[in-house]
């Protein structure tokens, strides 16, 4: 309709400038926080109830994780050391094995390559076993020629396709390689990490609707309040605001509670576990929660009280409409 | 201030609550709305408070059809509507002041502000000794008129009450009354519904009845008594 442009009609009979609106919105956040903060207070029991259980379902998952990490660490450095022990024919001097050792080295998948002589080997015998008498007495040198090769990639399959290859060879009598306990302890960890995936997404769930029943029994409790709220013109937001803000201050304390059972955790075990590594002659200890974690855990945890407020609010609010 | 225009309410059950119901409301006057229970009236006020929307014809409010209101338009629609209502719906778990604040904390007015409008609503109601108090301290007609302050503490041009004497005595009823009468002088237009048909005896003002959805009163009760001069000029 021809109407003129410049009426602002709404604006006109608004009796508040838009700067006072922001401010009053950032206000009003400041106080839905103090808000949320101080029926927590309010009601000491049940908000310590609640965070202890989101402290709880989080926790596990979380420690889990850290141990697993502490395992993948530690064989690593198992890996590292995986090897081939190439056993040569015993009528392969030593000219023609220092050779293939060289041959070896160059070879694809090869890191490197050490020559053991039959006599070194002898020596190395003589002093390690304490058979040194056993040896003497028999005519011959038992023990073959040995190239030890270090492979440059340790998936099992690339390891087992070296073996293959070496076994081949004319001059060699036995290629050894050990990957079985390889395989199982990648499975294993595989295995792990999925469990704790599974774990992970389990527990959040149950962490969000923990705080959807919390919030939900908040929003019952403060019925008449919201509509009085609704009847005097408060928007919606208005309303699920100090919800929000309590759904997460619940996360967020539920987070750093895991934290602190974590850590607790993790100093309970170091003794023990540092001094069963310490037995296996490992260099590696119990390393704690990286401060990444530190940091995501919590906020992670307040996403998640924030889902579930979320979701009770948008739920039940809609049902509370003033009546009269 | 309102407009009904031929406006139909029918719930989901299949009930007709309202059945082309038409009138105007002008700025500073005071009508009741009157009618048995289940007639209406609470359909009327819900229409008005957006709580409900028309199965047919327009209302307006201001110069506003409701019609073209969405639900995010609803909150800013009932800043400008004061309510007033017969269990007074106060919060318990606060004070009076932060009671009629409510609505300037929700319109984003500034703090100073609020505080000054406030108090300025209390001494209208006579309640200023009180702001520190919890309402439930309060009588009934004073929990009443705690009630009114918080509707009209941002000035709304549009006062709506739901029968506002309903638990009150004729002395207290009268000076309830009185509050509205102040309002309507100054240019705001106040809607009553009630049944206390003492009360619209005493008040020779125009008078809206409801019977079965149907509007089939309107206009100013001649047979009524004057008892009173209650609202001035």
């Amino acid at each position: 309709m021809a109407r003129n442009p410049k009426r602002p009609a709404g604006a006109r009979s608004a009796r508040t400038s838009l700067g006072d609106h922001f401010t009053a919105w950032r206000h009003h956040h400041r106080d839905s926080l103090a808000d949320a903060l101080g029926r927590m207070r309010g009601t000491p029991g049940s908000t310590l109830l609640t965070i202890l259980v989101i402290a709880i379902a989080l926790a596990l998952p979380t420690g889990l994780s850290v141990l697993l990490d502490n395992a993948r660490v530690i064989t690593q450095g198992w890996d590292g050391r995986a090897h081939l022990s190439v056993f040569l024919k015993m009528d392969v001097n030593e000219e023609r094995q220092r050779a293939l050792a060289k041959d070896w080295a160059a070879l694809d998948g090869v890191a490197d390559t050490e020559v053991i002589t039959r006599q070194q080997a002898l020596d190395e015998f003589r002093e390690q076993s304490g058979f040194g008498d056993v040896l003497e007495a028999l005519p011959d040198n038992p023990l073959p020629p040995l190239i030890v090769v270090f492979p440059s990639n340790n998936e099992p399959a690339a390891l087992e396709a070296l073996q293959q290859r070496l076994s081949k060879l004319p001059e060699v009598d036995l290629a050894q390689l050990d990957v079985a306990w390889v395989r199982r302890l990648h499975a294993i960890i595989e295995l792990g990490q999925r469990l704790i995936g599974v774990l992970t997404l389990a527990l959040a769930a149950a962490v969000v609707l923990v705080v959807v029943n919390t919030v939900r029994l908040a929003i019952e409790s403060r019925r008449e309040e919201i509509v009085v709220i609704k009847i005097v013109g408060g928007t919606d937001g208005f309303v699920r605001r100090p919800f929000l803000y309590s759904g997460f201050c619940c996360g967020f304390a539920g987070g750093l509670g895991a934290l602190i059972l974590v850590g607790t955790a993790l100093w309970w075990l170091g003794g023990p576990v540092n001094q069963l590594l310490d037995l296996y002659k490992s260099e590696h200890s119990l390393t704690g929660m990286s401060p990444a974690t530190a940091l995501i855990l919590p906020l992670f945890s307040g996403a998640l009280g924030l889902l579930g407020a979320w979701l009770a609010v948008s739920r039940h609010l809609g049902e509370i409409e003033p009546q009269f | 201030m309102i407009k009904f225009d031929r406006v139909s309410k029918r719930y989901a059950s299949g009930k007709d609550a309202l059945r082309r119901v038409s009138f105007e409301l002008p700025a500073g006057q005071l009508t009741f709305l009157t009618g048995h229970s289940g007639a209406g009236k609470s359909t009327l006020l819900k229409l008005i408070m957006m709580i409900e929307r028309p199965t047919q014809g327009q209302i307006f409010v201001g110069r506003q059809n409701l019609n073209g209101f969405g639900n995010r338009h609803i909150p800013l629609l009932r800043r400008k509507i004061g309510m007033v209502h017969q269990n007074h719906q106060l919060l318990f778990d606060r004070s009076v002041f932060d009671n009629v604040a409510l609505p300037l904390v929700i319109a984003g007015f500034p703090k100073a502000d609020i505080g000054k409008r406030v108090r300025a609503a209390l001494d209208k109601v006579g309640l200023l000794s009180k702001e520190k108090q919890n309402p439930i301290m309060l009588s009934g007609g004073e929990q009443q008129r705690v009630g009114i302050a918080r509707a009209v503490v941002n000035k709304p041009p549009l006062l709506l009450a739901d029968e506002p004497t309903g638990n009150l005595d004729p002395a207290l009823s009268a000076e309830i009354m009185d509050l509205f009468h102040d309002f309507a002088r100054v240019g705001v237009a106040v809607l009553i519904a009630t049944h206390d048909l003492s009360l619209i005896a005493r008040y020779r003002h125009r008078l809206l009845t409801l019977r079965e959805g149907n509007l089939i009163h309107d206009g100013v009760e001649s047979a009524t008594p004057a008892a009173g001069d209650w609202y001035g000029a």
